[in-house]
């Protein structure tokens, strides 16, 4: 007996009915997703004039012309781009894990009120503020740096991290930390010997996250930098030129940009899925 | 090697609600190996983690070899503790795992080695297993790894919470003999919670029975099967549970089983000091003995449990009343619906007061 409703009288519609409905299903919106990925991988290869024509070409003789083109001058916005996000990153974690501590393992009085604090930080639009910031920036002469960007990622993505590192946190189990305690580890000892071995899945997870989220910021990146701190998305509007065909140019390197985060969730993958299930099975 | 004193200790959770463990009074003797027993609620957890450190003090004291441990950190009152769930460093070896409490303590790695490769001679953990980390361990090496990180620290005092609970139960009977053989060869004083009464009675040099936060009785184990010192306790020890019922009290004795039972000399001179007119008996199961119709208390069986050695008859006794469980022979036990009759000695019946439980002429 596998049915699990009770139903009165026999089933109207055979159960793979119901299976294939929910595989076909499943297989649209992977297909709906990755379409426009794989249009964009394919386009890279074609010729300029072969690039956007309908109905669209499938046949075409591969060219690597418009890598070539779009690798020239890549160069400093590709490093901009990895200092900016690895920097952020970095900062983030430092920062992060001391924050998350005092609001999950020993919270301190006012812990709701902090939380709420930082995530609330994200409710408001960054339209609002990137006068104000762009100001500040201004009168602190980093304009155009990429100390300025380090710092924003990092605010930008410290709220999303200390509530990701908090919830790997509070799944230490509390017997471990008392024998911890028991075995006379002071706090610096039980945070490293005990409580950051057993959440590194979940570190490398929150990690690649903010990786990804600043590698992709674009807005304001935009506003507050130009020659000297400009990353892969600014890279990316500039291959689109006021006229003239640009769909393969663009194509060619937006996959170049993507491919740096395309190789860390490929390596990560398996952590990744552990560490944003981590709190499902026991 | 110490003892363990328990000063009116009180451990209060929420402002106004009853105290988890209330005024908790309890010596436990140098070598002694102490069982804190009852059920879920009773506090024997929470009191054990006051010992521990882990839970703070409310109110009273808690020393340790004579000395007051009530504010001392749980890292400096040299103890040694096994958790339940075993609570082992999963990112850590075996080895690693024993020796962490003497890393803290900066014991030289020589010293540490020794020491952790004698504890797990000791509790005959293979020298490969140190290598391991403890998810490639079984239940049982996990239980014994738990054990070596206590014994390795040579503290003055073993805790131990509940420590056989997530083992099956034929490991449990094996290791359950292993633990107190251990701790009669170290001779180090041991506090164990349990809430299994089989555990209490077989390793326990003396049990103290807690309910509800406040200790019942201390005693040996005979002491507390033979002589309980209030209804609680005689329910909850011995297995099966001892045969509790209320009945009416005449002049001649009580209403039982269709006829009137005379209670034991000391017992009926209380009971009538205190002017009751119904009083709870016990009777242990094992001292309700089978009688070929001649016996004083006649009964229908109800259903009949074979165990193999012996057989448990749910008997229902003449004049109402509920169920009682009776012992009897394995080989041949009466068949359901038969009408049997029991026979009692006078001294093996209990009586409890019906309003406080306390044993009437204990």
């Amino acid at each position: 007996m596998t049915s699990t409703t009770a139903r009165p009288g026999p089933r109207r519609v055979p159960r793979w009915v119901g299976n294939v409905g929910w595989a076909v299903l499943a297989w649209a919106v992977a297909l709906a997703f990755f379409t426009p990925v794989l249009w964009m991988a394919i386009t890279a290869f074609k010729p300029e004039s072969a690039a956007e024509t309908w109905p669209p070409q499938f046949i075409f003789k591969p060219t690597l012309a418009e890598f070539r083109l779009a690798i020239t001058g890549m160069g400093p916005f590709l490093v901009h781009s990895i200092i900016a996000t690895v920097g952020s990153t970095v900062l983030v974690l430092l920062l992060g894990v001391p924050a998350a501590y005092a609001l999950s393992v020993y919270p301190v009085r006012a812990w709701r009120d902090g939380l709420f604090f930082f995530i609330s930080t994200k409710m408001l639009p960054i339209v609002a503020v990137i006068g104000p910031l762009y100001v500040i920036a201004l009168h602190a002469h980093l304009l155009d740096s990429l100390g300025l960007l380090i710092i924003l990622y990092t605010a930008m993505n410290l709220p999303l991290a200390i509530w990701m590192i908090r919830s790997f946190m509070l799944e230490v189990p509390n017997e471990l930390l008392e024998a911890a305690r028991l075995d006379g580890a002071g706090r610096v000892r039980e945070m490293g010997s005990v409580i950051l071995p057993v959440i590194s899945p979940g570190l490398v997870s929150t990690a690649l996250i903010c990786m990804i989220f600043a590698w992709n910021e674009l807005f304001l990146a935009l506003n507050l930098t130009v020659t000297n701190a400009a990353t892969m998305p600014m890279f990316l509007i500039s291959s689109v030129p006021q006229e003239g065909l640009y769909i393969a140019h663009l194509s060619a390197a937006a996959l170049i940009a993507s491919i740096p985060v395309i190789i860390i969730g490929w390596l990560a993958q398996r952590s990744l899925v552990r560490g944003l299930s981590m709190g499902a099975i026991k | 090697m110490a003892n363990v004193r328990y000063l009116s200790a009180t451990r209060v959770f929420s402002k106004g609600a009853p105290p988890a463990v209330d005024a908790l009074d309890l010596d436990v003797k140098d070598g002694e190996f102490m069982v804190l027993v009852g059920p879920s609620g009773s506090g024997k957890t929470t009191a054990l983690r006051m010992l521990a450190g882990l839970e703070p003090i409310d109110r009273g004291g808690v020393e340790i070899g004579e000395r007051d441990v009530t504010q001392v950190p749980p890292k400096d009152r040299d103890i040694a503790m096994v958790f339940q769930n075993y609570a082992l460093y999963p990112q850590k070896t075996v080895a690693e795992n024993m020796g962490f409490a003497l890393k803290m303590q900066h014991v030289p790695r020589a010293d540490r080695d020794r020491r952790v490769r004698e504890a797990a001679r000791l509790l005959d953990l293979d020298e490969k297993l140190l290598d391991r980390k403890p998810k490639q361990l079984s239940g049982g090496q996990r239980q014994r790894v738990a054990m070596g990180r206590a014994i390795v620290r040579e503290p003055k005092v073993f805790l131990m919470d509940e420590p056989l609970s997530n083992l099956d139960a034929k490991l449990r009977v094996q290791t359950r003999s292993q633990i107190a053989e251990l701790q009669r060869r170290l001779g180090v004083t041991t506090v164990y919670v349990t809430h299994d009464q089989v555990e209490a009675m077989t390793m326990g040099h003396r049990v103290a029975v807690l309910r509800e936060g406040r200790l019942q009785q201390c005693d040996t184990p005979r002491q507390l099967y033979d002589n309980p010192v209030n209804q609680f306790v005689a329910g909850f020890i011995g297995s099966p549970a001892m045969n509790l019922q209320t009945v009416p009290l005449t002049d001649g004795g009580v209403q039982l089983g269709g006829t009137t039972f005379p209670l034991p000399a000391a017992a009926g001179a209380a009971a009538k000091q205190a002017g009751l007119k119904e009083l709870v008996i016990g009777i242990r199961p094992e001292h309700l003995h089978l009688a070929d119709g001649s016996g004083e208390l006649r009964g229908e069986v109800l259903l009949v449990e074979e165990l193999g050695a012996d057989a448990l008859l749910h008997v229902r006794l003449a004049g109402a009343g509920d169920p009682v469980v009776a012992r009897a022979e394995g080989r041949r036990p009466p068949a359901q619906g038969q009408g049997v009759t029991f026979h009692v000695q006078t001294d093996d019946v209990f009586a409890f007061h019906p309003v406080t439980g306390a044993r009437l002429a204990g």
